[in-house]
């Protein structure tokens, strides 16, 4: 080395800067961000009654879903309202929930099983096994007991970070079925049938066969949930969430209670997550461990995921692939699960972001999948950087 | 609850939770290993560990080594003859297990990361490809998803006990191995050149980038490293367990994921501490709950909370670099 040493000599000349590569990146978001602005432009040029219809006709379609039974859609070899009212609609009350947790407060949830599992067994308990409590009161108990379970789990553990967040809540998922698999009070392995279904309304009842209705109690259900949450996510709450998700500590540094809203994310999740427990509960007439496995938490993982984390209506469509897709092919068989994965590993190389990701604000946030940066990685083999050292610019 | 049980059961319960605990730190090292290079849980390591697991399965079968001998005995070996086949399986299984960590990484991570894609697409896709790996075993296998038994090849016998518990000779193969593949990883990673690259991708992958070490390499060889142990981790097993489904990993990987962050994941000792922790922990709350071996789990996971509670990033922290190994 000469004696006189300045810094950048013996640095190679690449890579270039990330930064650069951001700001091509930066400007690819926003020529998509420009196109999608352009569909709701144009969607918001049409008059306003014009939409509405649109909106209306889109409603009544699926809600005349399984009547309709559409071919390709309906699924040949499952009844199609049945996969609908005891798959699909939970599945999406479901994500809608865990992407509260997940998506807008960013917290990873892999033991959300869990409350769906607080909230099937709480109406399973008051209202046939050891109470006899009417449907209707079943449900706000259920969500109540189910938000209860959300606040024990997150008070302790919400100061954890990440991972380490992770692995607790997937405790805490495994928990709870192992002790409704060992308490007799709870049914113990067999768990409990004749769960109470809901009253009914005019014409519409609520019967072990016939799950048109339970689609549509779930639908209506979704809607309103959506609705709700949707309000909470453009409110005060809502930028909380995001300011958590982005940084954690800068949004303390502003001043916005981080844990405090961390476990209202957590109470709203597992609210949801118990409602939709209800639901599954109802409409399927019986609960047992088996059905609360740590696997279902991944799909439902998945499902927010895959949708787009961040995005209600992206989750949607997420919580509709994983609970529709595997019934679609049935045909496949037993095999099913495995192109399954296949397929997640498959989408999550092409659209990393989700399917239908959230609107980035600005130029922060991740950068899309588009192609690989132009130049960021240096290429095996490269010249500059390969024979030399790893680490020999240390001494050892 | 009773505390009969586990005080009478202690010994034998603690030697058992010890051998277990060591094939969990074994599976661990390959999340802490990944968790260090990458800060991603590395989901699908279990099916690495099952696929392994499946690798001794083959091993014995190419060998020829039937189930019962014609005349109804365990087809047994001794000397030479026993060292060579379990030496043969250990190299098939290990093999196997480092070959499926790297393709994992080619097919499930590297895409991402050229992306650039968030941290839980990883998971995701880890999780995609650890779904695809156990149905693959549960649809193609030759038993499908029936339990697979390995053959006998030795007689495990009772070599002496401590404090009234048993310790049998296939108990000792494998907590010597394990210390001894885990001795061999901790004087890779502290000791070699590529050993010194992954500790600096650890430090600081970009940093590490300018100073010229080929972090995509090094990655590579970190999954590789993990995915030998977890090949060691499911020949030992299978010698003390003897049985494999395709499901295997998913229950075992759980269990090694915890041990990883109740030792504090990132940090190779911390693998260690934490997985024979976990084994130990787990037998004992079986023990306690009248051996119900779920409760065992539900111990180990309120420990891991109390753990956590007290000190968040796991017993030994998560920095493996700082720590040294």
């Amino acid at each position: 080395m000469s004696d006189q040493y300045r810094p950048g000599d013996d640095l190679p000349p690449g890579p270039p800067p990330t930064a650069a590569a951001k700001l091509v990146f930066g400007e690819r978001m926003a020529a998509a961000a420009a196109s999608r602005r352009q569909f709701f432009a144009k969607w918001h040029t049409l008059p306003k009654p014009a939409r509405w219809a649109i909106g209306a006709l889109g409603m009544a379609f699926l809600y005349f879903l399984p009547v309709v039974e559409p071919p390709i859609i309906t699924t040949p070899d499952t009844n199609f309202a049945s996969l609908l009212a005891g798959s699909v609609v939970v599945y999406v009350i479901v994500a809608l929930g865990l992407n509260v947790v997940v998506g807008m407060a960013g917290l990873l949830d892999l033991g959300y099983v869990g409350f769906y599992a607080v909230g099937a067994y709480t109406v399973a308990v008051v209202g046939s096994a050891h109470a006899n409590l009417p449907w209707l009161l079943c449900l706000p108990i259920a969500v109540a007991v189910s938000m209860l379970s959300g606040v024990l789990l997150g008070a302790p553990t919400l100061r954890l970070r990440g991972d380490y967040l992770a692995i607790v809540t997937l405790g805490f998922g495994e928990i709870i079925r192992l002790l409704a698999e060992r308490f007799d009070w709870l049914g113990a392995k067999q768990g409990f049938s004749g769960i109470k279904a809901p009253p009914k309304i005019g014409p519409i009842e609520f019967g072990v066969l016939d799950s048109k209705s339970y689609y549509w109690l779930g639908l209506t259900m979704v809607v309103i949930i959506y609705i709700l949450l949707s309000r909470i996510e453009r409110s005060r709450v809502g930028r909380a969430w995001t300011a958590i998700r982005e940084d954690e500590d800068a949004a303390e540094l502003m001043g916005v209670p981080t844990f405090k809203f961390k476990l209202w994310a957590f109470a709203i999740g597992a609210g949801v997550g118990g409602m939709a427990g209800v639901l599954y509960a109802s409409k399927q007439n019986y609960v047992a461990p088996d059905s609360f496995q740590l696997k279902v938490s991944i799909l439902f993982l998945a499902a927010v995921v895959l949708g787009g984390p961040g995005n209600m209506p992206g989750v949607v469509i997420g919580a509709v692939v994983v609970s529709y897709l595997p019934e679609r092919f049935r045909f496949l068989d037993t095999s099913r699960y495995m192109w399954f994965g296949v397929a997640l590993v498959v989408m999550m190389i092409f659209r990393p972001q989700g399917l239908w990701p959230r609107r980035q604000h600005g130029r922060r946030g991740e950068p899309p999948a588009a192609d690989p940066p132009p130049f960021e990685d240096v290429k095996e083999g490269d010249p500059d950087l390969e024979g030399g050292a790893h680490g020999a610019a240390t001494p050892a | 609850m009773t505390f009969d049980t586990f005080i009478n059961q202690f010994w034998p319960s603690t030697v058992s939770g010890l051998v277990l605990g060591s094939v969990y730190a074994l599976i661990a090292l390959g999340y802490t290993l990944v968790y260090g290079v990458l800060r991603l849980i590395n989901f699908a390591n279990s099916e690495v560990f099952m696929f392994s697991a499946f690798g001794s399965f083959l091993a014995i079968d190419m060998m020829g080594i039937p189930d019962l001998t014609a005349d109804g005995q365990y087809p047994y070996k001794t000397g030479l003859v026993l060292i060579g086949v379990l030496g043969v399986c250990l190299l098939v299984s290990m093999v196997i297990g480092g070959a499926s960590a790297v393709v994992l990484e080619r097919v499930a991570y590297r895409p991402l990361r050229k992306r650039n894609a968030p941290r839980l697409v990883f998971l995701i896709s880890a999780i995609g490809a650890s779904f695809a790996m156990s149905e693959a075993v549960g649809e193609f296998g030759a038993k499908n998803r029936e339990v697979y038994k390995l053959p006998r090849v030795f007689e495990k016998r009772k070599l002496f006990s401590i404090f009234g518990a048993d310790v049998r000779n296939d108990y000792v193969v494998v907590v010597v191995g394990s210390l001894l593949m885990m001795g061999i990883l901790v004087l890779f990673v502290n000791r070699s050149r590529t050993g010194r690259g992954i500790r600096a991708v650890a430090q600081d992958m970009d940093t590490a980038k300018l100073m010229g070490v080929n972090v995509d390499m090094i990655i590579l060889v970190t999954f590789l490293v993990g995915g030998l142990m977890a090949g060691a981790a499911a020949f030992f097993f299978e010698l003390y367990n003897g049985t494999a489904r395709y499901s295997l990993g998913f229950e075992l990987g759980v269990k090694a994921f915890t041990a990883a962050v109740l030792g504090g994941i990132g940090n190779i000792k911390g693998a260690l501490l934490g997985g024979i922790m976990l084994g130990i922990i787990e037998n004992w709350g079986t023990s306690i709950f009248q051996s119900n071996q779920k409760m065992g789990t539900v111990t180990a996971f309120v420990v891991l909370v109390l753990v956590l509670m007290l000190r968040p990033t796991g017993l030994l922290g998560e920095s493996m670099s700082r720590s040294k190994a």
